[in-house]
């Protein structure tokens, strides 16, 4: 019987950083993904950023298929029918090298994947991992749903999703909380190249971001985003599935409110729908990280919770935690040492070195103070709206007034403790 | 505002395993008599569990979109198996 070096399940992002970095330092790899073709399941907003795919892969920017290069983020507070915006647009990113792109995960995946192949890496699609094999605590190999289809390796890197059931079989991981994880929905509409341009202030090539808080989300804890590709326009909303249970609003109801919000309405009008897709987003953050490696496994990318959700970043923890697995592996098999939870300790090491984990601690109390008040996603961008107006509104009424007014509905509305409150909850999670 | 999710899934690509759902109801009584809310029916993204009018929840699982919703959200009953498709079935992303 064969046995591999390593194996990783899944071809996301995570797992083919993973198993390129693998294959490139020589090592036997096999990598299993249960789509049809790598990027068949994978669903993302999507942004790609560029720094954690360059250390992987320094020249993607040439080959690997990218839509709009991001030039400018809107950031929207929404009312029922008005939005307030503050809107960051610079020439700086439109300088070589670029830093972020909106792109298509299916394109890129197989794109992604072809390189992993390239490296060396024997990649099997069409193949579903089923359970993992163990021999008392170790994890020796997998099992999969071909038959004759167990296979063997030092090493198995759990790149296999939100989902994870992997893990969850084996005991490594308890079940998902609804309050730990985000239900994202979201329709790719396509429009003619000229017409996103026009619409959106760009020319070839560059790209907007819109992300939403406020009534979208109808006092439910989430966002909402708009992303402009190439010829077509993503628009999506996701909520904590939590808040989704008890308010019992069906994802694409909220949705398709979203896109008649009268300020979004006009941007993807004649937009022609091609793809409805539904993803949920580990949003647990460090609180809610479970075990992630032990012996003979390791765990990667949005398995192990590796999200940033309040800067809405993913796929670049899940490239750079792929690749510092890999680099675990590579460097205890170059000191001939043994796959062991002891010996795999280095991967916690080198993550808590990274962005990936300073970031995590950064925002740690982060989703407990979003839960706890909702009214950072309903009150506020109410407040907000009504206010601009009120002092847009030119109706005789003098100014000092209007000020008093809508102090008044401040006050009103949380109490002026309150205010300072939320402040103090703001700055405390977030500094 | 009424919308038509068959409409929406309509879009999509799948490779439906026939005969082979990969998702199942444990107990379908639990849905019927312990479950007051039957969230399911409702946050669904792709709309394959119905609340039927006789207390019962139905589930056909050909437009799936592989969330995982379902199973998270029944947690207290913990009533949904939920497993991938066999590889290569289910649902196809054309974008992603």
């Amino acid at each position: 019987m064969e046995k591999f070096d390593a194996i990783v399940v899944g071809a996301g992002p995570s797992g083919n950083a993973a198993a390129y970095t693998l294959a490139k330092a020589g090592l036997s790899v096999i990598q299993i993904e249960r789509g049809e073709y790598p990027g068949s399941k994978n669903v993302q907003g999507a942004i790609l950023y560029s720094d954690a795919l360059e250390r992987i892969f320094p020249e993607f920017r040439d080959e690997a298929p990218l839509e709009r290069h991001i030039i400018e983020q809107r950031m929207w507070l929404l009312d029922d029918d008005s939005h307030i915006a503050t809107d960051y647009r610079s020439d700086a990113f439109n300088k070589q090298p670029y830093n972020r792109y909106t792109i298509l995960r299916a394109q890129f995946d197989k794109w992604f994947s072809q390189k992993v192949s390239d490296a060396g890496a024997l990649v099997i699609c069409e193949t579903t991992v089923t359970d993992l094999i163990l021999d008392g605590n170790r994890v020796v190999g997998v099992r999969t749903d071909r038959e004759n289809g167990d296979l063997f390796a030092d090493v198995v890197v759990l790149a296999d999703g939100v989902n994870s059931l992997l893990a969850k079989k084996a005991g490594f991981h308890p079940e998902l909380k609804a309050g730990d994880v985000a239900l994202a929905v979201k329709e790719i509409l396509f429009l003619p190249q000229e017409t996103v341009e026009s619409r959106f202030n760009v020319k070839e090539g560059e790209g907007v971001v819109i992300e939403m808080i406020g009534k979208i989300t109808q006092g439910m804890m989430g966002t909402g985003f708009l992303y402009t590709n190439n010829e077509s326009i993503t628009i999506g909303v996701g909520c904590m599935l939590s808040d989704f249970k008890e308010s019992g609003v069906s994802p694409y109801l909220l949705l398709e409110k979203m896109k008649a919000h009268p300020s979004i309405k006009p941007l993807i009008q004649g937009g022609e729908m091609k793809e409805y897709t539904a993803h949920l987003i580990p949003e647990g953050g460090l609180k809610a990280m479970p075990q992630i490696y032990g012996d003979g496994w390791m765990i990667v990318g949005d398995s192990g919770m590796f999200v940033n959700a309040v800067h809405r970043e993913g796929s670049n923890l899940a490239m750079t935690t792929g690749r510092l697995a890999a680099e675990t592996i590579i460097d205890l098999r170059q000191a001939g040492k043994q796959m062991t939870r002891d010996n795999l300790a280095v991967y916690r090491a080198k993550l808590d070195d990274s962005f990936v984990m300073k970031d995590l601690a950064k925002y740690k109390d982060m989703p407990g103070v979003f839960h706890a008040n909702p009214q950072f996603f309903t009150t506020y961008p109410e407040l907000v709206n009504n206010a601009a107006r009120h002092m847009l509104t030119v109706d005789g009424v003098d100014k000092k007034t209007k000020e008093r007014e809508i102090l008044k509905s401040f006050t009103a509305s949380r109490s002026l403790f309150g205010l300072m409150g939320d402040a103090f909850k703001m700055w405390r999670a977030m500094r | 505002m009424n919308v038509n999710v068959e409409e929406k899934l309509f879009q999509n690509r799948y490779k439906v395993d026939h005969g082979r759902p990969h998702i199942s109801i444990v107990n379908p009584d639990v849905c019927t008599n312990e479950c007051k809310t039957q969230p399911c029916t409702k946050i669904c993204p792709a709309a394959c569990y119905k609340a039927e009018g006789n207390g019962t929840v139905s589930l056909i699982s050909d437009g799936c979109l592989e969330c995982g919703t379902c199973r998270i959200i029944c947690g207290e009953h913990a009533n949904v198996d939920w497993s991938y498709p066999r590889g290569g079935y289910g649902i196809l992303f054309k974008f992603g």
